[in-house]
């Protein structure tokens, strides 16, 4: 017997190829509902092309895609009503204000009325009172995300998809956004989240699922995927510029501003080991930092990639 | 599946909402454009025989303009909308939505026929005070303006789809629109025609649509209604197919 709750996005088997490049490569995992689920991956990894997939805007050549078990094909009506979803392009309608553009998307949605309060609230939790009857041609970037955000949420969708909501916004907006978003997801709706951000990603997310070339190289709790890999960060600043001895060298992973880096395995070099072979070298330590690695470092490790700035990729 | 009424009626709200905005450029523009061809064809060619007995020139020429008004701004509406938003990207909204085929079908039709009942309204308004005309079977009248500038809503519908550039949706109002309505028998009647071309007039559909309208006015024409009201229901259902197909499978739309 089955006794697992409807996973609130169940992707099977997808793949979609354009010509020859296999965009997403049989891809198949599950979001549970209520999650705060991030979804990384270097630029052209298929993120932009699943999101495309679950929305109903790419058609998949394989493998299904439902939501809260609607089939996005089958039952698109339903899947649909469930799901909303922040576009990465900054998109908009010049014929309408800030407040008509959010009430047609509601109807559009078959909410009426009886969302209008709630339209309000989101216009005050998102900083839009102020442009609620502004056109929307003459709105900043900034402000535009935020209607694309309001837009996502006008029907309260159970599931709701931020695809990279924060590249090129400023801190303000990021610090709202993920407020209202930690209210949202506090009150049971399942939250997609792909970033260039890691420290957001980390931050925010439960889970985590790091895709590339189509394909889920790791999912994980965040917090399994930090403690993924063995290994922490040693930055030593050496009395007079001193170098290091032969046998720390092979750990150096950067060096700047005249301090070095070591990545240090946590079994097989102790901090203890590094300390005493710079003592019997002669060599006094004038600065000592510890870090973990962080979600960047795991991403590295995973994809071989580093992710590029958030404007580059914001396309 | 149910269908989305309230998802249909904001669609159909919103494409109004879109024209009305610019109102001067979607209604007010175009009855300008028409009432000067009025005035102009009408003092140049004033001298003319009367077309059928006991109807001028004038007259004549009305219902021609009026409906060819009719067919050009329900083209423009859906295809120009649809077009925008493609190339703005704010179709996505659209296509994201639960809406189906139908009602986004039928959303764009009902907007354009609003559009070109709003423009032949007010061409009339201005025009009625100057030139007497009658209207002998409103029936008619009615069906063709609802034929017809469905069917031209329906067109505007596939050039917005098959259009990726508002050069594309030029070419498609440029080349085929503007032609086909000119060479209608807007001006003349296509019994003054040399032979080729009074047989040409008759495989164009908007001879029988410019035609068939003017039959409900004067009650004379110069094919059968009945022959005009089977061409324009055929033209209308065949691309209707047509545009339902490409919205069902998403042609152009989605990936």
């Amino acid at each position: 017997m089955n006794t697992s709750p409807t996973a609130a996005l169940s992707i099977n088997g997808v793949r979609k190829a354009y010509g020859a490049v296999k965009a997403l490569n049989g891809l198949s995992f599950d979001i549970r509902q209520g999650e705060f689920f991030g979804l990384l991956g270097p630029n052209g990894a298929g993120k932009s092309t699943l999101i495309s997939i679950i929305a109903g805007l790419i058609r998949a050549d394989e493998g299904s895609v439902a939501v809260l078990g609607h089939d996005t094909v089958r039952d698109w009506r339903t899947a649909r009503r469930q799901l909303g979803v922040v576009p990465q392009e900054l998109v908009f309608d010049p014929f309408f204000n800030v407040v008509d553009m959010l009430r047609i998307q509601a109807g559009y949605y078959g909410a009426g009325k009886e969302v209008w309060p709630w339209i309000d609230e989101m216009l005050e939790r998102l900083d839009l009172s102020a442009k609620r009857t502004a056109m929307m041609r003459s709105l900043s970037g900034g402000m535009k995300r935020r209607v694309l955000i309001a837009q996502a949420l006008v029907h309260k969708p159970p599931v709701v998809i931020l695809d990279e909501p924060t590249a090129g916004v400023d801190v303000d907006l990021r610090r709202t956004l993920w407020a209202f978003m930690r209210d949202l997801h506090q009150k049971g709706t399942t939250v997609v989240l792909t970033t260039h951000y890691l420290e957001e990603a980390q931050e925010m997310c439960e889970r985590i699922a790091i895709i590339d070339k189509g394909v889920v190289r790791v999912i994980e709790t965040t917090e399994a995927l930090l403690n993924r890999h063995p290994f922490r960060f040693l930055t030593l600043k050496l009395v007079d510029g001193a170098e290091l001895p032969a046998s720390l060298r092979e750990l150096v992973t950067s060096e700047k501003a005249g301090a070095v880096e070591l990545k240090l395995e946590r079994e097989k070099h102790p901090i203890a080991s590094v300390f005493a072979a710079l003592r019997s070298a002669g060599i006094g330590i004038a600065d000592v930092s510890t870090r973990d690695p962080d979600l960047e470092d795991i991403f590295i490790e995973l994809t071989g990639k580093a992710l590029s700035s958030p404007q580059g990729a914001a396309k | 599946m149910n269908a989305n009424q309230l998802g249909f009626y904001t669609l159909l709200k919103k494409e109004v909402m879109r024209f009305w905005a610019v109102l001067g450029q979607t209604v007010m523009a175009p009855v300008v454009t028409a009432l000067l061809y009025l005035l102009v064809f009408a003092q140049a060619m004033s001298g003319r025989a009367e077309v059928y007995e006991g109807v001028t020139y004038t007259q004549f020429l009305l219902p021609g303009l009026v409906m060819m008004t009719v067919l050009q701004n329900a083209f423009a509406n859906s295809s120009s909308s649809l077009a925008q938003s493609k190339i703005m990207g704010s179709l996505v909204f659209l296509l994201m939505a639960p809406l189906g085929h139908w009602e986004f079908f039928f959303a764009h039709v009902v907007a354009g026929l609003i559009r070109a009942a709003l423009v032949a309204t007010a061409m009339l308004v201005v025009a009625i005070p100057f030139v007497d005309l009658p209207i002998a079977q409103p029936l008619a009248l009615i069906a063709m303006f609802l034929l017809a500038g469905g069917s031209l809503a329906v067109l505007g519908i596939i050039a917005g789809i098959v259009s990726s550039k508002f050069d594309h949706l030029a070419a498609f109002s440029n080349f085929i629109i503007t032609p086909l309505s000119f060479l209608s028998g807007v001006f003349y009647s296509v019994h003054s025609l040399p032979a080729v071309w009074f047989k040409a007039s008759h495989l164009n559909p908007f001879f029988y649509m410019i035609d068939g309208f003017r039959y409900g006015f004067f009650g004379r024409s110069d094919v059968s209604i009945w022959q005009s009201l089977a061409w324009t229901s055929g033209f209308f259902i065949a691309i209707s197919a047509v545009a339902l197909w490409m919205l069902m499978t998403g042609y152009k739309l989605r990936k």
